[in-house]
């Protein structure tokens, strides 16, 4: 089944340097993604969710390639990144991957029309006259639901909701497998959100397009996803398919996060009292706590979970890394 | 009204004088918050949530912004009353407010103490050596770990979940009357907004202060707020318990905006969405507000605004078709 998998990442690390003084001597390393692995199957949708800091952001930057991993590989379409040649990365990988930005009134150039901020992608990639390109920025509108007479307008002439769908169009310029989704709602308004979410879908459907998301959010993961991996502290500690995760947390940092975003009504006092409220807050990634990451917050940690590392670990259909599922 | 009820506002009109013409930014809102009572103004941006909350502060920037009409009461007073002098008496003292971002609320060159110590010695006419354990006690209030150490520290060396919790010590180190919480929780990450409401609910239960939580998020409505008023477009249009709501939403916004929110114990294939955009301020349907993008309404909703009809003791909906 090896091959439908379109984007894999295999134990990536990476760690910053803190430097100090005149002499900018390295005095410590910021643990920002430290051994995670995941893969990515056409056509569907992976989400990473950690709070922030848990270095989400940090592998969609390795992902598109803006900085160098400490270690690891990535692997595209079966072929490793870092063995491909600056020439092949630009042909092969650089049109099929793309980013959605969290917020839609930052990620665009207020002086470029909309027909130059969707256009440019092609205009750079293939060497098509203005016509052409004109025309194929029509049609890439008109699949995200905005009118053609919107070509020739600014950025600031459109809501938020459809700066949005802008700058999804903008994405799908050059038919690519991959969109990397930051926070893609999370900067838009209950009302719109769902009328993005719903785009999304569909667009995959008639695209077979691969997302990774980014989110914070669980309900939106929930209804976007088919596999979930939850981030805590530069680590992986669940990864599985989103059906059974949301059913059956294993981990207890799941369980919380999980909990922290159900609905509970203020006269439910059933639901208010198995509410789980983490103490403390997630500790500084120069200095990760021994052991188990997550024991200096976690309600059901024993005296080995601050020594012993735990192992990733394969329960049911989960995998999950917590010494309580040997 | 009950013997409790700590403000109450009637009918409040509030505008933007712009190039372009007048925003009705608020336009007639009533509601009114009793003793140890959280209301939840919910809506989307732009629909005169916070504009309210700036209105009960008078602290909405002038000359364009103004209060045409209406009554804003506290504790028997009616601040729009009030010369600019004795206003500022009252706030932070009697009222104070939460804002959103914590990173912007704090002055990142003075030390938390400094911070905390400016509301505490502006209204406590307490003697300088007191000061410092009043602060203490302010940051203990917010559960704020060592507070005898945090004061000497400034901003930056805080996560972002406790410079919140020293903006929410700010706020209630004059033990206010009222606080107006403005979208606290959203900056926070989720297991933090957690904390920040639980602790948010033993602090209401310690003072008894009322509290205004403004909001998008209907989770965190749920949580908190013991009433709710939905607003869309400058109205309120429907005001409820917060347990009625949920379970029986009767103005179509309410239904179709609950309906929206993706939850997490139920999976639907295609999530259900409300379609257009809220109506620009500037020109604004003449009917009912919500009309454009209603999927139920009546030929009277294009002409005629709806006007408030209460159907029960705690509950009130602005809307033709419920009677």
């Amino acid at each position: 089944m090896a091959t439908k998998i379109l984007l894999e990442a295999r134990d990536i690390v990476k760690h910053y340097p803190v430097t100090r003084g005149l002499l900018q001597r390295t005095v410590g390393w910021v643990r920002a993604v430290d051994g995670v692995s995941f893969s990515i199957e056409y056509g569907k949708t992976m989400s990473l969710v950690g709070e922030s800091g848990a270095g989400k952001t940090t592998i969609a930057r390795q992902i598109l390639l803006l900085e160098k991993l400490t270690s690891g590989s990535i692997l595209f379409e079966e072929k490793d990144l870092y063995k491909m040649t600056p020439k092949e990365i630009k042909a092969e990988y650089r049109p099929k991957v793309h980013y959605v930005q969290q917020n839609p009134w930052s990620s665009m150039n207020p002086r470029m029309r909309i027909k130059d901020v969707v256009g440019e992608p092609i205009y750079v990639n293939n060497k098509q006259s203005k016509k052409d390109v004109d025309k194929d920025v029509v049609k890439l509108l008109e699949q995200v639901g905005i009118g053609a007479e919107g070509i020739n307008r600014y950025p600031h002439e459109f809501s938020g909701g459809q700066r949005q769908r802008i700058a999804v169009a903008r994405a799908l310029a050059l038919n690519p497998s991959l969109l990397i989704l930051d926070e893609p709602v999370s900067a838009l308004d209950v009302s719109i959100r769902a009328q993005i979410m719903n785009l999304f879908k569909d667009l995959q459907k008639k695209f077979n397009l691969s997302y990774l998301v980014i989110a914070h959010n669980l309900a939106t993961v929930r209804y976007m996803s088919h596999s979930v991996a939850i981030l805590y502290l530069g680590q992986l500690v669940e990864y599985g398919d989103s059906e059974t995760l949301f059913a059956r947390p294993l981990h207890p940092y799941t369980k919380a996060l999980i909990s922290a975003s159900q609905l509970t009504l203020p006269e439910d006092s059933e639901g208010k009292a198995k509410q789980i409220i983490l103490t403390g807050e997630m500790p500084s990634p120069l200095n990760p706590p021994s052991g188990c990451r997550f024991h200096t917050r976690c309600s059901e940690a024993n005296e080995r979970c601050s020594k012993d590392v735990p192992e990733m670990r394969k329960v049911g259909k989960q995998l999950v890394k917590c010494h309580h599922y040997e | 009204m009950s013997s409790n009820v700590v403000l109450q506002v009637e009918n409040l009109h509030t505008s933007f004088f712009t190039r372009a013409g007048e925003v009705k930014a608020v336009d007639g809102v009533s509601f009114y918050v009793r003793e140890g009572e959280t209301f939840g103004i919910v809506g989307e941006s732009g629909c005169g949530k916070s504009v309210t909350g700036l209105s009960i502060l008078r602290l909405l920037p002038e000359p364009s912004g103004q209060i045409v009409a209406g009554k804003i009461i506290l504790e028997g007073k009616n601040l729009l009353e009030l010369s600019k002098k004795h206003m500022r008496a009252y706030r932070g003292k009697m009222i104070s407010m939460i804002l959103q971002d914590p990173m912007t609320s704090l002055n990142p060159v003075f030390t938390i103490g400094d911070q905390v110590g400016e509301s505490v010695r502006m209204h406590q006419d307490l003697p300088e050596n007191m000061v410092e354990a009043e602060v203490i006690d302010a940051l203990r209030l917010l559960r704020i770990p060592a507070p005898e150490m945090r004061i000497n520290e400034y901003p930056f060396q805080l996560s972002g979940g406790m410079k919140q919790r020293v903006v929410g010590a700010i706020a209630m180190s004059c033990r206010p009357r009222l606080l107006i919480a403005d979208e606290p929780t959203t900056a926070l990450d989720a297991t933090i907004q957690a904390q920040y409401i639980a602790l948010f609910e033993d602090i209401q239960e310690k003072t008894n202060v009322a509290i205004i939580f403004i909001t998008h998020d209907f989770g965190v409505v749920a949580r908190i707020c013991d009433r709710v008023g939905v607003m869309y477009a400058g109205k309120i249009v429907e005001t409820a318990l917060t347990r009625d709501i949920f379970k029986n939403p009767k103005h179509p916004y309410t239904i179709a905006l609950i309906k929206s929110v993706p939850q997490l114990d139920r999976k639907d294939d295609q999530l259900f969405s409300i379609e257009g955009q809220p109506p620009s301020m500037l020109n604004l349907p003449p009917g009912c507000r919500f009309c454009p993008r209603c999927t139920v309404a009546l030929d009277i909703c294009k002409e005629q605004e709806p006007p408030e009809v209460k159907i029960s003791e705690n509950r009130s909906v602005s809307c033709w078709r419920v009677k």
